[in-house]
Order: C-alpha cells, then sequence, then structure tokens
C-alpha cells in the first residue's frame, strides 16, 4: 500500500480535473458527491497506508520522477512515509473527506457549487503534498499550493469586496513569511549539499550553531505566515470572508497547522540551533494570550473561533519551543476534530440563521438545532480542555512541558490562557443557544441542518472524544510511541513522576473552570452583567475590540508607505530616468537644428569637413591600434 | 538546410502575400499558414536535436563575404533551441491572433510579421558576429513599423523612442564587432565566427576586453532592459498592437539575455569579471525597481510591462553570477517569461478588445461573465509571481540558488544579494494579485456586462501558453537536459581559469 502512496494525492487531483473541465456545463451539482467520493477514497487508503506504517514499516521513499537536476542540484518529486506523515496523512484525508460531505449541503443553494467543488478537492490535493514530501522545495511546492487554494477560496465570493481584499491579504502576508521559507531552504542545501530531510538530519553536525540559527529563524518566519503566528497573524481572522467549511478545512484543520508541522519535521535542525527553540516557545506563548484576549469580545462567531484558531496554534508553537514536538503534533491532531467541529457547527447555526453571524441576534437556538448544539458542547468542552475530552490530553501535555522544561512563566502563559480560551468558549456557547432569542424574527425561521451536514458533526463529535485517548496514559501514550522516535531523535522522552502530571492537570482544569464559571455568570446571569464590565475597563475593551489596532499599524503604516514609495519610484522613472533620455532627445535635435546652419551648399566646406573627420579617425585608430598591438 | 528552412520559409511567404493581397482574408489565411509551417519546422529541428551534446549542431556554413572572412554561418545548441522554438510559437500565436484584430494595411502587417520572424530566428542562430548583427537590426525595423503604423495614439514618439534607444545600443555593438574583427588576427586571417573568435580569444588583451564587453553590454542592456536603460519598454507596450507587445516582451527581449550568453560571455571572460559586481547591482536594483514602479501602475500593460523589467533583473542576475544554477535560471526564466508574458499581454489585450479600457480603475468584475478569461488569466497571473508547479517558479528559484551561491573573491556576496533579490518575489505578489483583484474580481460592471467570454481563436491562441505554463512547471527536466550540456560549455568558457592567469 506504502508504494502506491501517491495515489492519495492523485485523487483529488484528478477530482479537481473533472470539475473543472466538466463541471461548469455538464456535471453541475454532480461535482460535490465526486469531489466527495474522492476524497473519501483517499482517506480509505491514508488509512491503509496509516495501518502499514503502524504494522512496523519502517521510513519509505517513494520516488516518482525527477523534477529539478541542475549541476549538484537534484530535487526528486518524491514522498517520504514514516510515522509523521502517516498521522497528517489520516488527519488531512479524514476531515477533509467530512469537510466535502458537509459542503454539498452548505453550499446546496450556491451559484458556483461547481467552482467550490473544483477549488476544495484541489487544496486537499496541494496539502497532501505538502505533507507527503521528502524534501523542502517539494513541501514548498505543496506550501504555496495551499496557499493560492486558500487565496481562491477565501475569496470565493469574489463578487464582494472584503472577500477579494482578504484573499489578497491571506496571500502577500503568506508571502513575507515565504522570504523566510525560501532564505531557509535555499541556505540548507548550500550548507548540506541536499534539501532532502533525511540527508539533511543526518549531516545536521556539518553546520555551525550560527547558521543553524539562520536556517531555523527563517523557516520559522515562514511557519508564522502560514501558522498566523505574531506578526503575520492578522490575515487569519480576516480570511473568514470565506464560506465556513473553507474555514473548517484550511483555516482551523489543515492548512494552518502547516508551520507547525514544518518546525516539527525539522526538529533535529532546531535542536542543534541553540536560540531558536525559546524565541519560537516566545512567540507561540505570546500569539495564545494575545489571540485568546481579543476572542474574548469578538461577536461574530466566527471570529471567535478564527481568534482560537490563533490562540491554539500558538500553544502548538509553545510546545515545539519547550521541546515536546509530541505534543505539539498530538494537540495538532485533536485540534483538527474539535476545530473543525466548532467551524462546522458555526455553519450550522449560520445556515440555519439565514446567513446571521453576530451571536447578539442569536440566543436560545438550542431547542431548535439541538444535534448542532450538542456536536459544538462536546467540541467547546475539548477547547476549553475539559477531561476527558481530547483537548484537555493534548492541551495539558503542552502546559505542562512548559512546566517540566522549566520556563515558569511560560507554563503561567499557558494556564492563563486555558482560563481565557474556557471563558470565550463559554461565552460563544452560551450567546448562542441559551438564554432566550434576541432576534424573534430569525429565531422563527431558524431551523436544524440537514442530516449531511449534522452527520459530519457527529463523526467530528466522536473524534473529539476519542481523539485524546491516543495520547493516554500521558506521555507514555500510542502517540508518544508512535511519532516520538521521528520527532525526538536526541532528547529522550522525559517520564515524569505521574504525581506532578496530576497535580499539572489539576491546576489547568482548575483555571479552565474559572474561566467556564466566570462566563456562565456574566453570560447565563447577568452577574456581573458583561457591558458594565466593558463600561468600567473601558480603555482595555478598546484595545481589544479593536485588536489591538494591528491592522491599522499596517494598512496605515506599511501599506502606505509601499504605495507611497512605489508613487514616488515611479515619478522617479518618469520625470528623472525618462526625463534625461528625453532631454537628451531635445538636445539632440536642438543640435541638429544648429547643425542644419552648417550646411551651406558650398562643396569646400564639405570637402574640409570630410577631411578633418577622416584625419580624426585615423588619429583615434592609429592610438588605438598601438594600444592594442603593444 | 533545416535552419536556413526556417530563414527563408517566412521570406518566401512574403510573395504569396503581395500575390493575394487584393483579399485580406487571403492574406490572413496565408499568414497563418507561413507561421504555422515555420513553427512545424521549427520542431523538426527539435526532434533531430542530439540531446547531451555540447557543441553546435546542424551548422550551415559558407562564406558571404570571402574578401572579409565574413560567413554566413548557422547552428543551433541546446541554449538557442529552447529560444528558437518559443519564437516560432509566440509568432504564430500573434499571427493568429492578429488574423481577428487587425483591420487595416493587413497585407502590410502580415509581411512586417514575417520579417521580423526572419530577425528573430536569425538572431538565435547565427553564428556569424556580423549575421548575427544583421540579423539584431532586422528585428528592429519590422517591430518600428508596426507600432508606428498599428499602435496607439502616442505610438509616433514611443516607437521613435524604441528605435533610438535600440539603435544606440547596436551601433556600439557594431563599433565593437569592427574592433574585434580588427583584433581577431592579422590582416587576412581576420574572422567573424563566433567558433574561430573563442578558439583565438587569447589575443583580446585585458584592456581590449574591459571595453569591447561594455559596448556589448549596453547594446544587450537596453534590448533587455536593464535598470536604468528601460525607459523605452513601457512606452513602446502602452502603444504596441497586442501582438506587437507579445514578440516584443516574449522574445526581442530575449535577443539580449541571449546576447550576453552566446556572445559575450565566452568572448571576454576578463570584461566579464570587470563588470559583474556593476551587472549584478544593476540587476538586484532592476528586480525590486520594476516591482516597486509595477505596483503603482495605474494602465493594465504599463504593469506588466515593469513586471518585465523585473524580470529581465532575475536573467541578468542568474547570468553573472557565473555558475550552473544561476544561468540555468536564467535561460529557463527567458523561456517561461517568453510564455507566461506573452500571455498576459495577449489577454490584456484580448480583455481591451472586448471592454476598450485598460486602466485599471476602469475595469473590474471580469471574472463574473468570463470563466474561462478568468481561468487562463489566473494562471499567467500565478506564473508571474513565481508560483511553485509553474513554469515561472523553476528559473526564478535557481537563480535565486544561484544567486545565493555567488562567492566573489570582493564585495558584497551571496549571502546579501540572495535574499534581497528574494524580496521580489514577495512585492511580485503584491502587484499581481492587486490587479487582479481590480481587474477580475468585485461586482460585476454594466457597461460590459454582456460581453462574450473567450472566442474559439482566442482559445486557440491561449491553450498552447496556459498548458506549457502548467508542464513546464511540472516537469521541467527535459528542457532543462537539451540546455545542460551547452551551458556547461559555455560556463566552463566564462570562468575558465586559464585565461584569467595568462593575463594578470
Amino acid at each position: 500500500m506504502v508504494n502506491l502512496v501517491w495515489a492519495i494525492p492523485a485523487l483529488p487531483l484528478a477530482a479537481f480535473f473533472v470539475n473543472g473541465l466538466f463541471g461548469r456545463r455538464w456535471l453541475k451539482q454532480a461535482t460535490g458527491p465526486i469531489a466527495a467520493g474522492a476524497v473519501g477514497a483517499s482517506a480509505l487508503m491514508a488509512t491503509a497506508v496509516f495501518l502499514e506504517v503502524l504494522g512496523g514499516r519502517a521510513q519509505t521513499t517513494v520516488v516518482l520522477y525527477q523534477w529539478i537536476g541542475v549541476g549538484d542540484f537534484r530535487i526528486d518529486i518524491a514522498a517520504l512515509v514514516d510515522p509523521l506523515s502517516a498521522v497528517m496523512l489520516l488527519v488531512v484525508t479524514v476531515v477533509s473527506f467530512l469537510v466535502h460531505v458537509y459542503s454539498i449541503g452548505y453550499m446546496s443553494h450556491d451559484h458556483g457549487f461547481h467552482r467550490f467543488f473544483t477549488w476544495l478537492p484541489l487544496f486537499v490535493f496541494a496539502m497532501l503534498i505538502l505533507v507527503l514530501a521528502d524534501n523542502y522545495l517539494l513541501m514548498f511546492v505543496g506550501w504555496e499550493g495551499v496557499g493560492v487554494c486558500s487565496y481562491l477560496l477565501i475569496g470565493y465570493w469574489f463578487e464582494r469586496h472584503e472577500p477579494s481584499v482578504a484573499a489578497k491579504k491571506a496571500f502577500v502576508m503568506n508571502r513575507i513569511g515565504d522570504w523566510g521559507f525560501t532564505i531557509g531552504m535555499v541556505t540548507t542545501f548550500l550548507v548540506f549539499g541536499s534539501m532532502n530531510f533525511v540527508d539533511v538530519f543526518h549531516r545536521v553536525g556539518m553546520a555551525s550553531q550560527a547558521v543553524l540559527t539562520v536556517i531555523c529563524l527563517a523557516f520559522f518566519l515562514g511557519a508564522c505566515g502560514k501558522s498566523a503566528q505574531l506578526p503575520l497573524s492578522s490575515w487569519l481572522p480576516d480570511a473568514m470572508e470565506g464560506p465556513t467549511p473553507v474555514s473548517a478545512l484550511i483555516h482551523a484543520a489543515t492548512m494552518v497547522t502547516a508551520g507547525v508541522y514544518l518546525v516539527a519535521r525539522s526538529t533535529p535542525l532546531f535542536e542543534a540551533a541553540g536560540p531558536a527553540l525559546p524565541i519560537v516557545a516566545a512567540v507561540g506563548a505570546l500569539t495564545a494570550i494575545f489571540a485568546a484576549t481579543i476572542a474574548l469580545v469578538q461577536n461574530d462567531i466566527k471570529r471567535v473561533m478564527a481568534y482560537s484558531t490563533v490562540s491554539q496554534l500558538g500553544y502548538m508553537f509553545l510546545a515545539l519551543g519547550v521541546g515536546a514536538p509530541v505534543a505539539a503534533m498530538f494537540h495538532l491532531a485533536t485540534h483538527a476534530f474539535f476545530k473543525a467541529l466548532l467551524f462546522l457547527g458555526s455553519g450550522s447555526v449560520i445556515h440555519g440563521m439565514q446567513n446571521e453571524q453576530d451571536m447578539r441576534k442569536m440566543g436560545g437556538l438550542r431547542r431548535k438545532m439541538p444535534v448542532t448544539y450538542w456536536t459544538m458542547l462536546v467540541a467547546g468542552g475539548a477547547l476549553a480542555a475539559m477531561p476527558p475530552l481530547a483537548g484537555f490530553w493534548s492541551k495539558d501535555e503542552i502546559v505542562g512541558a512548559a512546566f517540566l522544561h522549566g520556563d515558569t512563566l511560560l507554563w503561567g502563559v499557558g494556564v492563563f490562557t486555558g482560563a481565557l480560551t474556557a471563558f470565550y468558549v463559554t461565552r460563544a456557547m452560551v450567546l448562542t443557544f441559551h438564554g432566550e432569542p434576541r432576534d424573534q424574527h430569525l429565531y422563527d425561521h431558524a431551523h436544524e441542518s440537514p442530516a449531511v451536514m449534522t452527520l459530519p458533526l457527529i463523526v467530528l463529535a466522536v473524534g473529539s472524544v476519542l481523539a485524546g485517548f491516543v495520547g493516554f496514559p500521558p506521555e507514555a501514550g500510542f502517540i508518544h510511541g508512535f511519532i516520538g522516535p521521528v520527532v525526538q531523535l536526541h532528547g529522550a522522552a522525559h517520564h515524569p513522576e505521574y504525581t506532578v502530571i496530576a497535580a499539572l492537570a489539576a491546576v489547568s482544569v482548575a483555571a479552565g473552570l474559572i474561566g467556564i464559571g466566570i462566563g456562565l455568570a456574566m453570560y447565563r446571569g447577568r452577574r456581573p452583567d458583561p457591558a458594565a464590565v466593558a463600561r468600567l475597563t473601558r480603555p482595555v475593551y478598546r484595545l481589544l475590540v479593536n485588536k489591538y489596532f494591528i491592522d491599522e499599524l499596517y494598512d496605515r503604516r506599511f501599506v502606505a508607505f509601499f504605495t507611497g514609495f512605489g508613487g514616488v519610484m515611479s515619478a522617479f522613472d518618469v520625470h528623472i530616468i525618462d526625463g534625461f533620455v528625453n532631454r537628451l532627445g531635445w538636445v539632440v535635435s536642438a543640435a541638429g537644428g544648429g547643425l542644419r546652419r552648417a550646411q551651406t551648399g558650398v562643396v569646400g566646406n564639405y570637402a574640409l569637413s570630410v577631411v578633418v573627420g577622416l584625419l580624426a579617425l585615423m588619429a583615434l585608430y592609429g592610438g588605438y591600434a598601438v594600444g592594442v598591438l603593444r | 538546410m533545416l535552419l536556413t528552412a526556417l530563414v527563408l520559409i517566412p521570406a518566401l511567404g512574403i510573395l504569396p502575400i503581395l500575390l493575394a493581397s487584393r483579399s485580406a482574408a487571403a492574406v490572413r489565411v496565408i499568414a497563418v499558414a507561413v507561421t504555422l509551417l515555420e513553427l512545424a519546422v521549427s520542431l523538426l529541428v527539435a526532434a533531430r536535436f542530439t540531446v547531451g551534446e555540447a557543441g553546435f549542431q546542424m551548422v550551415e556554413s559558407v562564406p558571404w563575404l570571402p574578401s572579409l572572412g565574413v560567413r554566413y554561418e548557422l547552428g543551433i545548441d541546446g541554449i538557442s533551441l529552447t529560444l528558437l522554438v518559443m519564437t516560432t510559437l509566440l509568432t504564430f500565436i500573434s499571427v493568429l491572433y492578429s488574423t481577428k484584430v487587425i483591420t487595416t494595411r493587413v497585407t502590410e502587417f502580415m509581411i512586417a510579421f514575417l520579417l521580423l520572424e526572419i530577425g528573430m530566428v536569425g538572431v538565435f542562430m547565427a553564428l556569424d558576429l556580423f549575421l548575427f548583427y544583421v540579423f539584431f537590426e532586422l528585428m528592429l525595423i519590422p517591430m518600428y513599423l508596426i507600432i508606428g503604423i498599428w499602435g496607439g495614439p502616442r505610438r509616433v514618439y514611443s516607437t521613435l523612442k524604441f528605435v533610438l534607444f535600440t539603435l544606440a545600443g547596436s551601433l556600439l555593438m557594431l563599433v565593437a564587432i569592427v574592433a574585434v574583427y580588427l583584433a581577431s588576427g592579422p590582416e587576412g586571417g581576420r574572422t567573424l565566427s563566433l567558433v574561430d573568435l573563442i578558439a583565438g580569444r587569447g589575443r583580446f588583451s585585458a584592456d581590449f576586453q574591459v571595453w569591447v564587453f561594455l559596448a556589448f553590454a549596453l547594446a544587450f542592456a537596453i534590448k533587455l532592459p536593464m535598470f536604468p536603460f528601460h525607459t523605452w519598454l513601457p512606452d513602446a507596450h502602452v502603444e504596441a498592437p497586442t501582438a506587437g507587445s507579445i514578440i516584443l516582451a516574449g522574445v526581442m527581449l530575449k535577443a539580449g539575455g541571449y546576447g550576453f550568453i552566446r556572445f559575450a560571455l565566452p568572448l571576454f571572460p576578463i570584461g566579464v569579471q570587470a563588470w559583474l559586481p556593476v551587472i549584478i547591482t544593476l540587476s538586484v536594483i532592476g528586480i525590486l525597481y520594476g516591482a516597486v514602479v509595477a505596483m503603482v501602475q495605474k494602465d493594465m500593460k504599463k504593469l506588466v510591462a515593469y513586471s518585465s523589467v523585473a524580470h529581465m533583473g532575475f536573467v541578468t542576475l542568474g547570468i553573472f553570477v557565473l555558475n550552473e544554477q544561476g544561468m540555468m535560471g536564467a535561460v529557463l526564466q527567458m523561456l517561461n517569461h517568453g510564455i507566461v508574458t506573452g500571455g498576459l499581454f495577449l489577454f490584456v489585450g484580448i480583455q481591451y478588445e472586448k471592454t476598450h479600457r485598460r486602466l485599471i480603475a476602469e475595469l473590474g468584475g471580469l471574472a463574473n461573465r468570463w470563466p474561462l478569461y478568468t481561468t487562463c488569466f489566473a494562471v499567467f497571473t500565478f506564473a508571474s509571481l513565481g508560483l511553485p508547479g509553474l513554469n515561472g517558479f523553476v528559473g526564478e528559484f535557481l537563480v535565486l540558488l544561484g544567486a545565493f551561491r555567488f562567492a566573489p573573491p570582493t564585495g558584497l556576496g551571496g549571502s546579501f544579494w540572495g535574499p534581497v533579490a528574494a524580496l521580489g518575489v514577495i512585492l511580485a505578489a503584491v502587484y499581481m494579485l492587486w490587479m487582479f483583484q481590480r481587474v477580475m474580481l468585485g461586482p460585476v460592471r454594466e457597461a460590459y456586462a454582456k460581453l462574450p467570454d473567450l472566442s474559439p481563436i482566442e482559445m486557440a491562441c491561449a491553450v498552447p501558453l496556459v498548458v506549457l505554463t502548467v508542464v513546464l512547471g511540472v516537469f521541467p527536466q527535459p528542457v532543462i537536459a537539451v540546455i545542460e550540456p551547452s551551458l556547461k560549455h559555455v560556463l566552463a568558457l566564462a570562468t575558465d581559469p586559464s585565461i584569467q592567469v595568462a593575463v594578470r
């Protein structure tokens, strides 16, 4: 099965071609089942590959063909199948399949249905290339490929202004990160003579720590772009302009975790590079708390989830930074399930509320949408890290790892952010599903979504409960034994006392319960009243509602600077460089006008000037010939 | 005889066009047939080409001006073959598209185009410096007419500027060619044959090389164009008819890059060393400058024209870092830029023919009504901004790799130029996507809500370019294999240490 691994991305690619070529005229609504079927078949094959790797098949490289070969630079289109990519394969294909099924219902009334189901499988294809690549350059192909699909799908409703702008913003901010990725991979090649993961990691010792640090920070810049970490985070909330299934798949479960995968994949480099990992940890922790605080005050249900995603990605980088890549991958996997569920659930609410996304107009919906409510409750609990749901096991391991690593401050940030997380998810659930309806008209027309949408929710809810147990018992679960050897080459997994783990978990759970408690008190009991709290903390509240004014900074400063600079350079081009040319032309034609007076018509004058010219040429040539023949 | 056939077919095609000049329809059919035949013959040449050989193949050599030692000498290697096939393809597409949009003086237009094709294929096959010069100039005159007669409102200013710029460069080159001729040997034994000149290049002293290289470099730098000799390009493109723009950007700029690789590098290795820091600096400035200026352009054609300045910066950067990846990237960039920017100009033209608008601010929402157009335009847009998987990426990445690798004994090295040049990749995304957003996306405008999508002829022009854009991105290796042996040979000549030691 492993030798057929290329069939896994080939199937969605085929669906892309079929739907792209024949969708608009002929296939129409059939494009949905075609895409979902192809991705479903991929998911089955991915499961088979996963089981084979699980069965003890060692690392395998499956070469398709040589892509580029110039001199000593050789890049194959080749897949690396090992436990790390096997986990990613499984997560990506399963979640993708569920989102495809869900989208058949969610997008059923959209006039661009075929277009949606052309791009969505293309995204899956690109994501699978990213995951399977056995070298940095091929990974970059997938990396940019998912970026383009993200661009296309964020801007799916391109007739409107905001999606087009958000799409461009996402791509450009990612490009800033890609600049780092490019520097990282080229330097990797120059230092190690290869971009192949296996070769590079075997040769880590060849490089000095300074060079390794440069490489790692460059890659990390790329990861910050793709995974929306500070300072490149602000595109992700805007990306919510895309259809909700896109947000669930691309901007929560899969693409945005690519940065985490990149760093986890490169663990041997990061471990050997001194100062890189603490920077990763600091950026991750800062992003986690930064985004969580913004999520506290958002009124758009999708925006809450978007900032939550940024925050949870921050946790994953925190894990990578404190030397716990297994915990990062573990959280990546559980988060893929529960966050996809939260988004799809939000989509179900939006679908049932005639595209209303403002939670201030919701309320009481649990009576109208029981399946959506109960599944989202499970996912919300997982996000709040309540035992025994999936998020509890993975997030707790991250926070615990920070403590055991000796970073008490980062641990404190992690615990505090956990409380914030529990608060905002409680707030979102209460505002949406509990209390009395705040817009009676919308409420009266609200309805539960059809089975094609609720079934994926149920499957994901089951996943959000069970996925955590792959990491049980803590630090010694299945996932640790499975991918630990791939990502922890040097630092062997530490096995702390269970009493310590239990104590740490108790602190985290207590923080989460406090967050939930405050959330319930404020939004169910109105004690204290949220509006009063907002008034009381007005400066802080304003800062959060305005997202720390980051967009204003970027738009007013950077964008204005660059357009201004471009204008100046353009004027320079027209007036200075081209102005010089035109003035030269003017001088020549003026001189021609002057010389016209030399055209006296007297032959003797002409003869004289011919002789003078000839003498001058001979003199020049003579001097030149002497110079040459000397 | 195949190479001479490539020169003769367009020439002989002029005759039936003259005979049929009463019927514009007949002229169009003949012109398309001739360029199609030319394309077929160039593909035949490609089929007969032996991959893996470094030297010139299918060489045809007869004395032309025996008293001066000038020869009619044609031949191809992997580098020229690639550009040759690109030329015949783009010419065919341009002529095919022009059958639809050129309605005045059709006969003259088609004759000008065939003359232009003679010059272009000749430039990429000539192995004698004098012959090269003749073809190089032959390209100029028809293009002068094409812009000057079938161009836009400011066509006279633009075409004159274009000709004066290029002439200034080529006159310098002519002087340099004469100097090379005189220095090539004792009287009676002089030659302008490239192969002989390379063999005898030990005669060129260091001083001589520095100055003669400069003359050649200026000619090629204007043709490419390199910053700061680029200002003729935006004007020429804005006024040129669509077919003229496709050829100008797709093929004629490449004559500059090709000239560097074919003549300047192997003949004057010391000159290369002397001017290399300047050229590298100007290349990187060009990459950033072209991108920044492109960003604020209001006219689609100007935007694409400035993006060409940036892309050509990658070409010269790749050539002058003097390593295999860089130079391979430069050659691929020339080929891919021809396809992609040819495609972009084609599509700006198609759009203009329908809406009669080219200012970005007056457009918008085209994607609503034109799914085929949008798909093709999006492919070219993403290829132009260097998306991996499409062709533009391969050349650009190899140039960057070469640039990072650049390690001169003194001055700034690759660890400076590489990252700085890579900034151009970010900017490319900004200006291309910003244009795409403002032209293609947004609400549909009433003024052109009912205009039709691509017609069959437009599809026929677009599909080969789209397919090549994808195929050359996914399977670049066959092309690389064709180019590599010849390129290694040129590189060895340009960096041959024995020559440098002998002089210093």
